[in-house]
This record gives C-alpha cells, structure tokens and sequence, in this order.
C-alpha cells in the first residue's frame, strides 16, 4: 500500500466517523461499575443469561455447519435452476430485520404455524418458548454467514485436487472428506465464527419466536434488556461481556473476512 | 497394451485423437498450448468423458462412449503425475504417497510402510515428515511420482513434469525422471510442449496440434522430417511443401527449387538453415537454387545470426556475426539467397 498524505478535510470527518462509534462504546465503559463487577456478572441472572447464550450459539453454530457446509457445496458446485433466488432466500436473513424473521418463524413453527401444528400434533414438538426454539432462532441469522464463507470458499479452491484424489482411488466420500474440507477448513472455520458471533448477539428472532423466559429462552442480548430496566449495572456488565467477545472476534478475523467477501 | 481413441468436443476444443501404447513404451506427446493435450490426459485418466471413442487398457474396456461404459477414474489402474504435481497441501510427502493405498483400503500403518519404502526408492526417503510447501521442485515431482506409482498402476501419465521447475533445476531432475521412468515397466505417457523433454524422455513422439494428431514417430524421425510447421520450428528447420516431378519440387508459393532426391508427387521439403547461403549479388557456381530476397529480421544467437529473408520463397539462414558484417546485412536490405541440390531433404507429404 503507498502512504498518502490525507486531506484535511477526511482527517476530520473520519474523526467523526470514528468517534461516532467510539464513544458509545467509551460511555459503556465510563459508567460500568466497577468494583461491584465481579458479583453483577457472578448475579444467578447474570450466569443464567451467560451460561444459554453459550449453549444456543454453540448448538446454532453446529446447526449451521450440519446444513450450511452441504448447501454451500450444492450452490458452489452443483448448477441447478433456480440456484440463484435460493441463494438469495438463504442470505436474506443477514439483511432482514431479525424480528420480521422471528415473525416469520413464529407462523411456520409456532403452535398454529404451518408446520408448527403439525409437529405438535405429530410428533408433540412445541418449538416457540423452547431452548429449541431459541436455537432456531438464532441459526435462522446465523446460517447464512457460513454458507456465503464456505461457499466462497469452495469456489476458490483448486479442483484438480480433488481430480488428483479420484484417480488415486478416492470416491466422492473419501475426497470430500479427505481433501476438500481440509482444503476448504479455514473458510470453514472463519464462517463458524462468524455464525457463532451473530448468534451470540441475536436478539429480536428470540424474543419474537422464542419469548424472553429466564433460563429457557432468556439469552445474553434479552437480559441485558430487561436487565436495564431494573439492575443497569448488570445490563452495562453484560454488555461489556458481548462487546468484548465482538470485539476479539472481528480483530482476530479481519484478514478472513475481508478474503471471504 | 493401451488402445485410447478419444474424442472431445468442450466449448471451443475439438479434440479427436487416437493413440495406441504397448507395455514398456514411453510415448511423448508433443504439442503447443491449446492443442488438447491436457484434455486428452484428463480422457484417458477418465476426468472428462468421452465425447466419442473408447479407452481400452489391457482388455479392460475403461470407458466406450458408444455402449455408454464410463469407468470412474477412482477405479482405473492409472496412475497420473499432474502438471505443478498437486501434492495435498495438508498432508505430508508421506501421507500423500500412502493417499491412494488407504483410498483403496489398505491398513493405515501397512499403507504408511509401502508408502515409506516408496519414498525411499525415488530419493526422498528423508522428506516423508515433510509438507509439500518444503519441497524443493525436484522433491515435490519424486513424490508426486512415487504417490502415482504406489497405487501399482497398469499405465503411468505425466503432464508437463519439468514445467514446474526453473531452467536450473530442470536437466539433473530429467535426468532423474529418465531413471525412475525407466524402472517402471507399465506404459508410460508423458505430455509435454518441450521438444528437449521429449526427445530425452520418450522412444515415440506423437505431435498433437489443435486436437489433432499430425505426426507419430521416433524422436529422429520426427526431428528429420518433420511433417507441420509447429514442429520444424521446434526443430530450427525450414519446412516447405509442394509438388515434387523428376527432381523439381514446386512450391505452393510458385517458386521451384532443384532436389536431388528423386520423390514424386506432393511433398515435404526441408532446408537447415545452415544449408542456407547469403550473397550481396548474384552468385555463379554450382548451387542450383538461387534466388532474391530481402533480410526482415537478425536474430544474434552467440556465434550465429539467423537471418530472416522474405521474398518469393521466405526462408531462414544461419550465418555467422562475420558474414553479417561483409555482407552489410541490415533489416530491409536486399540478398541473395542460395542452396544446394543436394541440401534439401524432399520425402512425401
């Protein structure tokens, strides 16, 4: 990259536009309690919130990866009509406001859904107001994250391997598993982060479809919500938790996203 | 015995090629880029379907477009050295060689001795805890041929095996690759666009030019009398054709030149362009073939320049730096040109 001497007038709307996100983040900090955080964040509300959040994201993110690494396959390999517009359906959730997903699940999966009936008369599943339910949640807004890396991904990677494993011997199985998801893993890997970051984060598909009860549905981003109302401290501890995960997170993966997208 | 008539039309590529391979034969084929040798290897090792014709190796029917038989390349005795090698990155040289025996079921721990012993046999026995991304280019194409050769296959392809390796390297792992190949007693194919490569490497040279076969035969054969353009140029030779009656071989051109050998009909005829003499007028004396001509380009080559002369019959000469300054060659200035009788080589085209 060449150094350039920047304009005055960038250097002080870039200030701006920095600052503009900075000093949210800079207020957060200011009035976070300090010497009572460790019994905020220890609170039973607090290790409630903690402890589902990092069960549904984890349980999205495996989620994500059964489904989303085989239709990642299928859209980067396999030309079928229609390719295009179920490629856009699956990524709409990254732009969709997630409570109009949480809508939408609501009437596909709640007790008089679409299919919510059926699976409860069928089966007695009842997904809305269920750690299930929560997890569909979230991979609903998670999932396209790790199909579009991985997808991206397979699309990048030199074919000729695989050609080089059949005549080796290898059949399709063998080479999936032996030379292109290990060709592809760190798509893989930078996807399922990613997954597991929105995930962490999600808030409106939860509450719309999975309700708001502590220690069933009751995620991270939900208890800070509540908890503003009634405890703020614990909200502002809670919250510096999510934004420090974020935070690690977007620094230690900057160069695989960028590659990725 | 290896019978491969393959046909494949893909996008602008129009390949129809037949060549046959007995056990124990190198064969080379020779082309420029783009001429569909690539695509044919990837026929033969069953990448790419047959649009037409029929692979058959050691009577196995592998693939016969007509009667839909298509064997997947997992399971044909084939073993393929591709182009850059393409050894897996993630695995090391020795898992990659014990690739193809696990693939086909061989126990791990028997599949990492043979793929060991391996190694061992090519030279790079103490590279096996290695990544390909260590590997000299010289290493990386003995494992690559000892990951193609563990799977004991029936016909051995290599796809341009030295174009990986920079002009230093190349001659010692030729000479190398000469060896190994020697010592494998199936069929050996070896795709190439290197002349040198195939002449040091192969007993029968098979020209492909745009997916057709122009010319198959032993190295001297093929260099002595070349039969297209593509190759003579490979060669340094100038290549002519015409219509050769009692000694007079008339160019398509409208010149005539004066053999001595006595071929008739439509013929190749080929000038060294050492054979080639320049003039600053118009000789006398016994060559029979004089013409005029105007020197279009000077190409210094050490102790020679090769000199370009257009005119009714273009042709290239080899002369010396010295000839060129007595003769005040400049590009545009106008020369004699003559050759003996005796000094073009005329066979049937």
């Amino acid at each position: 990259m060449r150094a350039e001497r920047p304009p005055v007038l960038f250097v002080v709307l870039a200030t701006v536009g920095v600052a503009f996100f900075v000093l949210p983040l800079a207020g957060l900090v200011y009035r976070a309690p300090w010497e009572t955080a460790l019994s905020d964040l220890t609170s039973s509300e607090a290790i409630t919130a903690l402890r589902l959040s990092f069960v549904v994201s984890i349980a999205a993110t495996a989620l994500a990866l059964l489904l989303g690494i085989p239709l990642a396959w299928i859209y980067a390999r396999v030309a079928f009509p229609g390719r295009d517009i179920a490629r856009a359906l699956t990524t709409l959730p990254m732009i969709l406001p997630p409570v109009v997903g949480g809508v939408a699940l609501l009437f596909a999966f709640g007790r008089r859904g679409l299919f919510g009936q059926a699976l409860d008369s069928m089966f007695g599943i009842r997904l809305p107001f269920t750690t299930a339910g929560a997890v569909l949640a979230a991979t609903f807004v998670a999932m396209p994250f790790l199909v579009l890396t991985v997808e991206a991904g397979l699309r990048s990677m030199d074919r000729r391997y695989e050609d080089a494993a059949r005549t080796l011997g290898a059949g399709r199985w063998v080479v999936f598993r032996r030379v292109t998801l290990p060709l592809v893993a760190p798509s893989i890997f930078a996807g399922a982060v990613l997954s597991w970051a929105r995930a962490l984060g999600e808030f409106g598909a939860t509450i719309t479809f999975a309700g708001n009860l502590p220690g069933t549905t009751q995620t991270l981003p939900l208890a800070v919500y509540i908890a503003l109302e009634t405890r703020p401290e614990v909200a502002i501890m809670l919250s510096l938790v999510l934004l420090a995960i974020s935070l690690a997170i977007l620094v230690g993966m900057r160069d695989r996203y960028l590659r990725a997208f | 015995m290896l019978t491969a008539q393959v046909a494949v039309r893909l996008g602008t590529l129009d390949l129809d090629v037949s060549i046959d391979a007995t056990p124990g034969e190198i064969v080379a084929v020779l082309g420029p880029n783009g001429a569909g040798k690539t695509t044919f290897l990837r026929a033969v090792a069953g990448l790419v379907p047959l649009t037409q014709g029929r692979v058959v190796l050691d009577e196995v029917v592998l693939e016969d477009a007509a009667r839909h038989v298509h064997v997947p390349p997992e399971r044909r005795p084939i073993g393929v050295v591709f182009q850059e090698y393409l050894l897996f990155p993630h695995l090391t040289a020795l898992e990659n060689v014990a690739f193809g025996l696990r693939a086909r079921g061989v126990a791990g721990s028997d599949a990492r001795t043979r793929a060991g012993s391996w190694l061992e046999r090519l030279g790079v026995g103490d590279c096996a805890e290695a990544r390909p991304g260590a590997l000299s280019g010289g290493q990386a194409q003995r494992v690559a041929l000892a990951r193609a050769l563990a799977i004991d296959p029936r016909l051995l392809l290599l796809d341009e095996p030295l174009a990986a390796l920079d002009a230093s390297a190349r001659g010692a792992v030729r000479r190398d690759l000469r060896r190994h190949l020697a010592s494998f007693a199936g069929i050996r194919i070896l795709i190439t666009h290197d002349p040198l490569e195939a002449v040091a490497l192969a007993e029968r040279l098979v020209i492909l030019e745009r997916g057709r076969v122009v010319q198959t035969g032993s190295p001297a054969e093929v260099t002595q009398r070349p039969r297209s353009r593509y190759v003579a140029d490979l060669v340094g030779v100038n290549l002519l054709r015409g219509t050769a009656a009692r000694g007079l071989v008339a160019l398509s051109g409208g010149a005539v030149l004066q053999s001595a050998d006595g071929v008739d009909g439509d013929v190749f005829a080929v000038i060294h362009p050492r054979a080639v003499a320049l003039h600053r007028a118009r000789p006398e004396g016994s060559p029979r073939n004089v013409w005029r001509g105007r020197a279009s380009a000077l190409d210094f080559q050490g102790d020679r320049v090769r000199v370009g002369v257009e005119g009714e019959m273009p042709i290239v000469a080899e002369v010396t730096p010295a000839a060129v300054r007595e003769l005040d060659l400049a590009e545009g200035g106008e020369v004699w040109v003559s050759v003996k009788a005796t000094e073009i080589s005329v066979y049937p085209a």
